[in-house]
């Protein structure tokens, strides 16, 4: 392989602090992230009992702006973004005309005409391209500031008492999925209370370059209170405990909202038309062909991405994230399997190395904070 | 530095003679590039192995590792306290984190293997 070959990666703003942080980099989608630095269970237990640092500049950040933003949106997407008060935001899902999962998103009311829409970092590019197209003829216009913006997240309980001194950001009036505009550590910033942890946590936005301002911030402020930087290795997990679904493992084309177990965010009644929209109606007309769920392994092994699942030697599905709950102490996992086969209580078999493993179907999430 | 006392296996395996039964774990470099090991699988004593055969597996949070038989013969004892301590692994590798003991069929394979110096090497150039 000469150096011709090699695909170029892109780095956040943040790769030298990763560097000096002592992190294992990996290419991620393209990027060039960090996988851990102290470890993953370390990382994860921090944030399920003090707080950690992320760098989330990888993921894409799209403005939509203009006078039918609004309604633009509500067309390209399946939730209805017009329903949100400014500084509220929304699970959503972008979707293909047959009702495949394009990407997951969160969608943010900026100000009335001003919405941010977050998407998956493998997925960037094609959502930014694909939400263009389906808002070409409305009074609206697409900024993709994915390559703009540095995004770090602090997550886990103590989060908010590290991140309150170095904002203006009234946190205690931010409520879930709520997003304020501010100062951190006197820099602009966009300051959201969501994440992919199952804890309470802050995303915080800001222009590319002052990305390292806003880490060393929050990594000094956080000393104390044994705040860690942390990596993919520990984000997978925790937002698997959380029941949370990765795109890629629990949601792809192939795969539609209500299959996923969010039909919820599904919002077949709203005014006008929008992409996907008639055949996600049949599936909420004629049921589903596969349902995602969760496993709690009573056997001996671990459930990985991509491993059959069994019903009484029968095939009924497929593992689609699975690991060792660091929370939990056991082994977890979340699969597709067939409606039927889906029951809380219901003892299916996994299929490790050739041999079955037994395992109980449970509802999700595994993990859920106490509030 | 690796242990002097072993011997090496490019897998990342380790092994150490004693009468006619090899010891054998995985060495510091590969646990520390599994990362955290939450789950060790191994097999039953009275099983037999061949060289380079699949013995047993490793798994970390991210990955899944086969382990592979540094030298052929029958499994005298899996290491048990792994399976409620898998951590051994990565703060003891090459002492409470053993995996498997072996009755060696063939004491001269043992003498095949990377001695520490060129196990060394091929980390260092890993």
């Amino acid at each position: 392989m000469t150096d011709a070959d090699v695909i170029p990666v892109h780095e956040t703003a943040l790769v030298d602090v990763h560097r000096r942080l002592g992190a294992r980099l990996i290419d991620f989608a393209g990027w060039l992230m960090p996988v851990q630095y102290a470890g993953i269970l370390e990382e994860h237990r921090a944030v399920r009992e003090r707080a950690g640092l992320f760098d989330l500049s990888h993921m894409g950040e799209l403005f939509v702006e203009g006078s039918a933003a609004g309604d633009a949106l509500a067309a390209a997407v399946i939730s209805d973004p017009r329903t949100l008060a400014v500084g509220r935001a929304q699970y959503s899902m972008i979707c293909a005309p047959d009702g495949g999962i394009i990407d997951d998103l969160i969608v943010y009311r900026l100000a009335t005409e001003r919405f941010l829409v977050v998407a998956n970092a493998g997925n960037a590019a094609i959502v930014s391209d694909e939400l263009a197209a389906r808002l070409h003829g409305w009074g609206a216009v697409l900024d993709d500031r994915s390559l703009a913006t540095s995004l770090v997240a602090i997550q886990g309980p103590a989060a908010a008492g590290v991140l309150g001194p170095l904002t203006d950001v009234d946190l205690a009036g931010l409520r879930y999925y709520a997003i304020a505009e501010g100062a951190v550590a006197g820099v602009p910033a966009l300051v959201a209370r969501t994440g992919y942890t199952g804890e309470d946590g802050f995303e915080v936005f800001v222009d590319w370059s002052r990305g390292p301002e806003i880490w060393e911030a929050l990594e000094a402020a956080g000393r104390d209170a044994g705040v860690v930087p942390c990596g993919l290795g520990a984000r997978d997990t925790l937002r698997l405990e959380a029941g949370m679904p990765l795109y890629g493992n629990e949601l792809d084309r192939t795969t539609n909202p209500f299959e996923a177990g969010l039909g919820r965010t599904v919002k077949l009644d709203k005014p006008g038309d929008f992409v996907g929209q008639d055949a996600l109606a049949r599936v909420a007309r004629e049921g589903i062909s596969k349902r995602l769920v969760g496993l709690a392994m009573t056997g001996r092994g671990i459930a990985r991405h991509g491993y059959p699942v069994l019903r009484e030697a029968r095939r009924t599905g497929v593992v689609t994230s699975g690991t060792q709950s660091p929370t939990l102490g056991r082994a977890i996992a979340m699969a597709y399997v067939a409606p039927a086969d889906g029951e809380p209580g219901t003892i299916l078999d996994v299929e490790i190395r050739d041999q079955p493993v037994s395992g109980e179907v449970v509802a999700l999430p595994f993990y859920r904070r106490s509030r | 530095m690796v242990p002097t006392d072993l011997r090496y296996t490019k897998d990342h395996e380790w092994v150490r003679l004693e009468g006619g039964t090899a010891t054998v774990g995985v060495t510091a470099y590969a646990a520390d590039q599994l990362g955290d090991v939450v789950f060790v699988d191994l097999p039953a004593p009275g099983r037999s192995f061949e060289q380079h055969a699949t013995f047993g597996v490793v798994e970390s949070v991210k990955a899944v590792s086969d382990m592979y038989a540094p030298v052929g013969g029958e499994v005298t004892e899996a290491n048990a306290a792994l399976s409620g301590s898998p951590e051994l692994v990565n703060s003891d590798p090459y002492g409470a984190g053993w995996m498997i003991r072996v009755r060696v069929a063939d004491v001269g394979q043992v003498e095949g293997l990377l001695d520490p110096v060129a196990y060394e090497q091929l980390i260092a150039e890993a």
